[in-house]
């Protein structure tokens, strides 16, 4: 089945549609999802102002890497949870919308930097763990970070904003093209 | 009594400008929102760390000491973002309930943070004690509510 289909019978299930619906249970899900930002990315943020040599310069990296990854990966399962079911809840909408594309490309990029510097940046952490200004190579996984999830939250929240939906036209033809909206034939 | 002043509010030059522009309001939500992470992050890691759990190799008051220009800057940067959001609907507000649970915590999380809690953090004998884990979960508890009241603010 086509993905877009896939997600127009996902939207029609019983569930979706209550959740969409809810009058309390989709509101304390967002809240959560917000809220959560806080730990995770609040976590992540200090990791990365640590591994740019901008605070924290006395804690070495690995204690972080060892003592704060756990509640940072924590609050991203939390994220994860939630953020599953509110695009559960409106799964059409969501995969149309262009700050939600922008926000799954920037996810990506995100994963693939941690990716990085866990694969390969973070093995020679004996070298530089007490540094408290790391090699280029770790600042830059710090900076990419840092910038990549701060664009990843400014995404999330436009994600809510109807400006560019499909089903306001007339659109730009890049828009349409970029959220693969379905125009009726003329 | 308060509602002419919330009006007057409504009413500013600043007020104005948000609420007409379309891309502003969305824009000073989102960085009320990374002010949001950071805030979150330069508490919950002294917080988590007077708990007993994160970083417990470091000294209580050497990790407050670094996390205070970042805990200090991203207050800054949601009171302002905070107040442009504010005038721009402040009528709407005045009759939210939320608005003013937020109000009435704001205070005291800030009160306590930079009094109670910035007082016992400076202190360099303070370990992890049922004295720093009382201050450590009353400032997570504080926050959240400070939090969760900003939030849904949006949606009542």
């Amino acid at each position: 089945m086509p993905l877009r289909a896939f997600l127009e019978w996902l939207g029609n299930t019983p569930w979706s549609i209550a959740l969409l619906e809810s009058y309390y249970v989709w509101p304390l899900l967002e809240s959560t999802h917000v809220l959560t930002l806080g730990l995770f990315v609040g976590t992540a943020v200090m990791m990365d102002l640590r591994l740019l040599g901008m605070t924290f310069g006395s804690v070495p990296v690995s204690e972080f890497t060892r003592r704060m990854l756990p509640w940072t990966r924590g609050g991203f399962a939390v994220m994860v949870v939630t953020g599953v079911l509110l695009f559960y809840s409106s799964p059409v909408r969501y995969y149309h919308n262009v700050f939600f594309r922008i926000k799954i490309g920037l996810l990506i990029l995100a994963g693939l930097n941690i990716w990085w510097f866990h694969g390969r940046t973070h093995r020679t952490v004996e070298a530089w763990d007490l540094d408290p200004l790391p090699p280029s190579a770790v600042r830059i996984a710090g900076g990419v970070s840092l910038f990549v999830w701060a664009f990843i939250v400014v995404s999330g929240r436009m994600i809510a904003y109807n400006w560019f939906d499909c089903d306001i036209q007339p659109q730009s033809d890049f828009i349409n093209w970029a959220e693969g909206c379905v125009l009726p034939a003329e | 009594m308060l509602l002419p002043f919330f009006e007057w509010c409504e009413g500013t030059v600043l007020g104005q400008a948000v609420r007409q522009s379309l891309w502003a309001f969305p824009a000073i939500e989102a960085v009320h929102l990374l002010g949001l992470c950071m805030l979150g992050g330069s508490l919950l890691i002294v917080d988590l760390r007077m708990l007993g759990v994160g970083l417990t190799r470091q000294g209580i008051a050497e990790l407050a000491g670094k996390a205070r220009p970042w805990l200090i800057g991203s207050v800054c940067l949601m009171g302002v973002s905070g107040l442009l959001l504010f005038l721009s609907e402040a009528i709407k507000c005045y009759y939210n309930t939320s608005f003013w649970v937020k109000m009435a915590t704001l205070p005291l999380a800030l009160a306590f943070t930079f009094v109670v809690r910035g007082r016992l953090t400076r202190d360099d004998a303070l370990v992890t004690s049922w004295r720093s884990r009382l201050v450590g979960s009353a400032s997570i508890i504080l926050w959240f509510i400070v939090a969760a009241a900003g939030r849904w603010i949006g949606f009542s």
